[in-house]
């Protein structure tokens, strides 16, 4: 259709472009067909564009703008608090809660993903040797990862009551003594990691199996032709051919977990004292988790957990360039 | 066919025996008698069982099960009509600056749901969309419009250009295109979308005890969190509440198990 209209509009421009003959007009055409795509492609994604800025970018800089005065509950409605710079801050790396939380949120993100990376894994090359049923019981070890967070974090509040909890039951049964896990301070945080590990183990089987599923099987063939144990195979080769599988997991993982909030909250609430507070769950206190919502000192700690996020995420990137350029 | 050993089915057994073991002891507990609750050592099986955990979930629950519905539907909806059109954009149109919208997804995906429920709080407390189902849709759709758009790039960047080509010879426009084409071949992407925005927000706490506490209409997971919180003892009603809540995964599990395992790792290993 359009073309049965071009030539007539086309004509004047050919003999302009006449030193080059030929080649100008088509490339203005290339170059109309490129803009007009150009809208097209816009168009297309315009509303996820207007979506990111009206319901990422907005809430966002109200938190940092949040995080900059010092609101309190009226001047949160009322919108006019008087600018107080880094002055919050100051006051939450000043706070004793800071350093106990800032503890606890390292340990149970290191220890969760170290343990859920490697039962995963382990999970993974298990599954990989494709015996009998290996699909079906793949396909249930999904369960603890899509149940509601909600209701996986009172199935374990349940489980590990210490008067009446089966953990415990089972724990006199083989002799030994029962543990408070959720009441006392030195076992609070380990009863979420138990909880929260659980749940992250499924995805990480997933994904590693999948990487796994990526490797072509002659090189397995090969290795085991040359003689290398099943030992061997898995450090000298199927671990390797896995690293960038394994960055990402551990990349997403350590995304994921940074921002839990569900499990500890309902299992803990961050307590006893501060002994499972993390970062996420100190913000939830000291906002909606409050009678008197400090907004400003919440947002502050919630936007040093976005920084702590961006500055791995650019860790990630940089150690992948490094890993690409090898 | 190579030889499958028995004892690797064995301890597959086993293990995913153990890994389940929380899961069947919702189930058990849902249905001890509230008599029986904390009986030392507890029924590993529910002998003499009930259902009283069930009729109270019947009795009381309901209504939050249905806002469930209506919010994962409305997240859902919300998700591909977003996500979609972005998704092939960013797969096959090429948008210069593109790379940018890309880098922004991922970035979004950092920032704790906590960070966003104050930001969302101090709009609506403006806007009037406190405890509305519509404002916790929306806030629900955070959680799955990157991961959607992610998807649905990378299961239409698999769609043959000769086909999309094709079309354009046939005269059709880019809506028509995507239309008729792009989103019938996109059937899978379309499913695992659909699927994780579902259960994102059907499983969403945060946002709802933020967003919506006070709301006349409330998802299942306040309906839990409510029985909890009021130090309620009758943990076979609260388990048979989290039975019910998990129905949705189980469903999903069952019948689109593929879509899980191709959304989770569409998701992560995609370049």
């Amino acid at each position: 259709m359009r073309s049965a209209v071009r030539p007539r509009g086309g004509q004047p421009r050919d003999e302009a472009a006449a030193a080059a003959p030929s080649r100008g007009p088509r490339r203005s055409r290339r170059e109309r067909v490129i803009r007009s795509t150009q809208w097209t492609a816009w168009g297309f994604l315009a509303p996820v564009v207007a979506y990111l800025g009206l319901f990422y970018a907005y809430p966002l800089y109200r938190n940092i703008d949040l995080s900059i005065r010092s609101y309190t509950v009226t001047s949160f409605v009322s919108g006019n608090a008087p600018f107080a710079g880094f002055a919050n801050y100051r006051a939450i790396f000043a706070n004793p809660t800071f350093a106990p939380a800032l503890l606890n949120t390292a340990v149970f993100v290191f220890v969760s993903i170290a343990f859920q990376f490697a039962i995963g894994l382990g999970l993974a090359v298990f599954f990989h040797r494709n015996f009998r049923l290996s699909g079906l019981l793949r396909a249930l070890f999904l369960v603890p990862w899509l149940l509601p967070l909600l209701v996986s974090a009172s199935t374990w509040s349940w489980m590990l009551n210490s008067d009446s909890g089966v953990v415990n039951a089972f724990l006199q049964a083989v002799g030994l003594s029962p543990i408070d896990w959720l009441t006392s301070p030195t076992w609070s945080l380990g009863a979420v990691l138990i909880a929260n590990i659980w749940i992250g183990i499924p995805f990480n089987l997933v994904i590693m199996y999948s990487g796994l599923q990526g490797i072509p099987p002659d090189v397995f063939e090969a290795a085991s032709i040359d003689g290398a144990s099943g030992w061997q195979r898995f450090w000298r080769i199927t671990f390797p051919l896995l690293r960038p599988v394994s960055a990402i997991t551990l990349l997403l993982g350590f995304v994921y977990t940074l921002k839990v909030f569900d499990i500890i909250w309902i299992m803990t609430r961050g307590g006893p004292a501060t002994s499972s507070t993390t970062l996420a769950i100190w913000s939830y206190q000291l906002s909606f988790g409050s009678l008197l919502p400090d907004f400003s000192s919440a947002a502050a700690v919630g936007n040093v957990l976005i920084v702590i996020a961006v500055v791995f995420a650019l860790v990630y990137v940089r150690a992948r360039h490094r890993l690409e350029a090898l | 066919m190579k030889h499958r050993p028995a004892w690797l089915t064995a301890i597959g057994v086993g293990v995913t025996a153990v890994m389940l073991f929380p899961v069947y002891w919702m189930v058990n507990v849902s249905l001890t008698q509230t008599s029986n609750m904390r009986k030392s050592p507890p029924n590993l099986i529910p002998v003499d069982g009930t259902l009283d955990g069930y009729t109270v979930v019947l009795r009381q629950q309901l209504p939050y099960l249905g806002t469930s519905l209506l919010v994962g539907l409305g997240t859902v909806a919300l998700t591909l009509v977003l996500a979609a059109p972005a998704g092939y954009s960013l797969a096959k149109l090429r948008p210069r600056g593109g790379g940018v919208v890309n880098l922004l997804l991922l970035v979004a995906q950092m920032i704790p749901a906590i960070v966003m429920a104050m930001g969302f709080y101090a709009i609506y407390i403006k806007l009037g969309l406190l405890d509305s189902v519509w404002g916790l849709i929306l806030a629900d759709s955070t959680i799955a419009v990157p991961f959607g758009v992610l998807i649905f790039s990378a299961f239409m960047s698999r769609i043959p250009d000769e086909l999309l080509q094709a079309a354009r010879i046939d005269g059709a426009g880019s809506l028509r295109t995507f239309g008729s084409i792009v989103l019938p071949v996109s059937r899978n992407g379309i499913i695992t979308v659909s699927l994780f925005a579902f259960l994102w927000a059907w499983s969403d706490f945060l946002f709802a005890n933020t967003l919506d506490n006070g709301g006349s209409l409330q998802p299942i997971t306040l309906g839990i969190y409510a029985y909890i919180g009021n130090n309620n003892q009758q943990w076979n009603a609260i388990m048979a509440t989290a039975v019910v809540a998990s129905v949705p995964a189980a469903v999903l599990l069952v019948l689109a198990q593929r879509y899980v395992a191709a959304g989770v790792t569409a998701g992560a290993v995609k370049d």
